[in-house]
């Protein structure tokens, strides 16, 4: 199955990096499907309201006044239906091409099962949405979802009188029905805003606006599509005749041909099938976690660094439980880290300078720990320097085109766990020349946030900063996916090349004077826990 | 600046090439939902069968265990019988069915909705109903000579007070 996926992943990779040239890897739009979700959900809302005050329900007046908003007001509430349907069409789309996205990328199991088990009722919610959105209409796509989806529930033993009944011939019809489909028609997206909110409980800085580039691109194709190609009635739904030719949505309807060919049982039997096993995917295999991440008190000063970075909500502060001087410590919930180890670059305490042979921070990953990153790039400065100037140590998330092992190349649950001062350190101790971070694409890293959080690092935006006297030149970022494994050695190289033309990198002082380099690996300053970083 | 005019013109096209085949989607190809030439007849209806067959009159003793306002006469069992029912077009029997009765203890109405496609033209269309176990033959007859044309939905109701009729 992880092979499978793996293949999957770097398919769906390569998919997605041919509209990053198009779009911009921040605009694209596979990048941004969660909130491309809800923008197109806000735009169904909207127009649904709009069209609200120029819809009628009843047997004849629902069609007729759709026909007035389709006739006379085209322009507007014509526009408006087309919108309403077109979104809702794009957002099916969408959702499902987030569910698959989702899944390829393992990003549904584990401590991240919440957001795929909330999301399964969501897919539902939005087809019953459509379903009775097409109802209203009462035209004769109308007519052939109300007696396909009432013969359908009465295959359920649970109604006295079987509801198609209600469509049998014409004076069967109540126009109280409508009254009841517009209801549902409201309520469930309701009940759908209510579980969305829910779906992204467990994430922190959710984002349910997508690049203000893409909202606009989005809306001007669907308002450009809405006049070109305006939404419709078919003729009138006529409860004497049977609808034997119809100009069906098979984005929302794709499946009801189904339903008059096969046995209801199957079907039903299906629908609880599917509805179990996309509950219990995130199970089927469990994902073996690495461990939480753990704090340690003695280096943790309640600073809440590593809260406003962990992109899972699996960090908290609470009161603190030792004598140390200070009001608050991080509590870790294991049941939600993912052991990203975002927080471990985010802690003021995580800095290799310190001279502790066993280095330990305040919040840290046990299974690859801060000590082990410095023990690792240590290791790589005791080789051999070649005098070249060009030597170039890369930390890899294990996500992105680094996630093979490669000689002088150190893999990292998320880019977001290397501490800035790591940086420093590695440039300052001469352990090489220039470092490459190479983490995910650009337009969606693994752990949602490591390569938004790095790049603000780097550029002094976010704490902890990358400090001033590490030269931007000797730093090569590396924003790209699994599929792109084959470019990274030589990006590296080409950077190696104008590192070489730089010439060895000299440490400066504060004012700015050249420092001698050190000549050993030894450790040299000592920074207290706790201390201060950046400038 | 330069890029991003790029990504807006690209980008925008890719959008409403997205946009426009969605659109197209929403409303084609058409679906031909039955064959052509031929009508839609649907047998519908709930009754309940009849459970006199099981009644019997109470004993003056276990009337006289019951509360005045509970006296009744007879007693019958809770669950109905099913009902047995048969459709025949043109001499030819083509549905039968013994339905049995709705609910958890078997006290609903039985309930008919059956979907049958013909061919369009002229048919004699005979419905049969029995909804008392304990009687032979049945309960209610109704033969019609009906005229189909294409697409049409013809339907077969029943009303206790008036028996079959056809829509």
């Amino acid at each position: 199955m992880n092979a499978l996926r793996a293949a999957f992943r770097r398919g769906f990779d390569r998919f997605e990096r041919v509209f990053d040239p198009l779009f911009g890897p921040d605009w694209n739009p596979l990048g941004n499907l969660g909130q491309l979700g809800w923008y197109l959900f806000w735009i169904v809302t909207l127009t649904g309201v709009y069209l609200f005050i120029f819809f009628d329900t009843g047997v004849t007046d629902a069609y007729a006044s759709l026909q007035w908003i389709s006739g006379d007001l085209w322009w507007h509430a014509g526009l408006t239906r087309s919108l309403h349907r077109y979104a809702s069409d794009l957002l099916i789309v969408v959702m499902l091409i987030h569910i698959l996205r989702e899944w390829v990328y393992d990003r549904y199991r584990g401590h991240r099962w919440f957001s795929w088990v909330t999301g399964v009722p969501i897919l539902w919610f939005v087809y019953m949405s459509g379903i009775t959105g097409y109802w209203l209409v009462w035209d004769k796509l109308a007519q052939y979802v109300a007696t396909t989806t009432t013969e359908f529930l009465d295959a359920l033993p649970f109604f006295a009188e079987p509801i198609a009944r209600n469509f049998l011939t014409p004076e069967m019809l109540s126009s109280r029905f409508f009254t009841l489909m517009v209801f549902l028609h409201i309520a469930i997206p309701l009940l759908m805003l209510l579980m969305m909110w829910i779906h992204l409980q467990r994430i922190t800085q959710a984002q349910t606006r997508p690049p203000r580039g893409l909202s606009i691109l989005t809306l001007v194709a669907l308002v450009v599509v809405s006049y070109v190609y305006p939404a419709q009635s078919q003729a009138p739904a006529d409860l004497a005749t049977v609808p034997a030719v119809i100009g069906l949505d098979w984005i929302i309807l794709g499946l009801y041909p189904l339903l008059n060919i096969l046995p209801a049982g199957v079907i039903w039997t299906s629908v609880l099938a599917i509805t179990i096993l996309m509950f219990g995917i995130p199970w089927l295999p469990p994902r073996k976690e690495n461990p939480a991440a753990v704090v340690d008190l003695d280096n943790c000063n309640g600073c809440t660094r590593c809260v406003a970075d962990c992109p899972y909500t699996a960090i908290t502060m609470v009161a603190r439980t030792d004598d140390a001087p200070f009001r608050r410590e991080a509590l870790v919930d294991p049941d939600r880290c993912v052991s990203c180890g975002i927080c471990m670059g985010a802690c003021p305490s995580s800095m290799p300078f310190r001279s502790d042979e066993n280095l330990i921070t305040g919040i840290d990953l046990p299974h690859r720990s801060l000590n082990d990153l410095r023990t690792e790039v240590n290791a790589i400065g005791a080789l051999p320097k070649d005098g070249s100037g060009g030597r170039v140590l890369t930390f890899a998330c294990e996500h992105g085109s680094g996630n093979q092992p490669a000689e002088g190349r150190i893999s990292v649950a998320c880019i977001g766990q290397i501490p800035p001062s790591m940086l420093d350190y590695v440039l300052s101790r001469d352990i090489a020349d220039g470092i490459a971070l190479a983490g995910c694409s650009e337009r969606d890293c693994q752990h949602r946030l490591g390569v938004e959080i790095t790049k603000a690092r780097i550029a002094r935006e976010r704490d902890p900063y990358l400090r001033k006297r590490v030269p931007r030149e000797r730093l090569l970022t590396v924003w790209a996916g699994p599929s792109e494994r084959g470019k990274l050695p030589g990006r590296i190289a080409e950077f190696s090349d104008k590192l070489k033309a730089m010439g060895p990198f000299e440490k400066k002082s504060k004012k700015g004077h050249k420092l001698p380099l050190p000549t050993t690996d030894a450790p040299g300053e000592t920074v207290k826990p706790n201390q201060e970083v950046g400038e | 600046m330069k890029s991003r005019i790029h990504h807006l013109i690209l980008g925008g096209l890719v959008t409403m090439a997205l946009t426009a085949v969605v659109a197209y989607y929403a409303s084609s190809p058409q679906w031909r939902d039955m064959p052509e030439d031929t009508a839609l007849l649907r047998l519908s209806f709930t009754h309940s069968g009849d459970r006199s067959a099981t009644c019997r009159d109470r004993t003056a003793e276990e009337l006289a265990k019951l509360p005045p306002n509970m006296r009744a006469k007879q007693i019958c069992d809770r669950r109905r019988p099913p009902i047995y029912v048969e459709l025949a077009v043109d001499g030819k029997t083509i549905y039968t069915v013994e339905q049995p009765p709705s609910g958890l203890a078997g006290s609903g109405p039985s309930r008919i909705y059956e979907r049958l496609l013909l061919p369009i033209g002229n048919h004699s269309v005979t419905v049969r109903m029995r909804d008392n176990p304990a009687t032979d033959g049945f309960d209610f007859v109704e033969t019609r000579q009906i005229d189909l044309k294409a697409e049409q939905s013809f339907v077969i109701d029943f009303r206790t007070a008036s028996g079959f009729t056809f829509h």
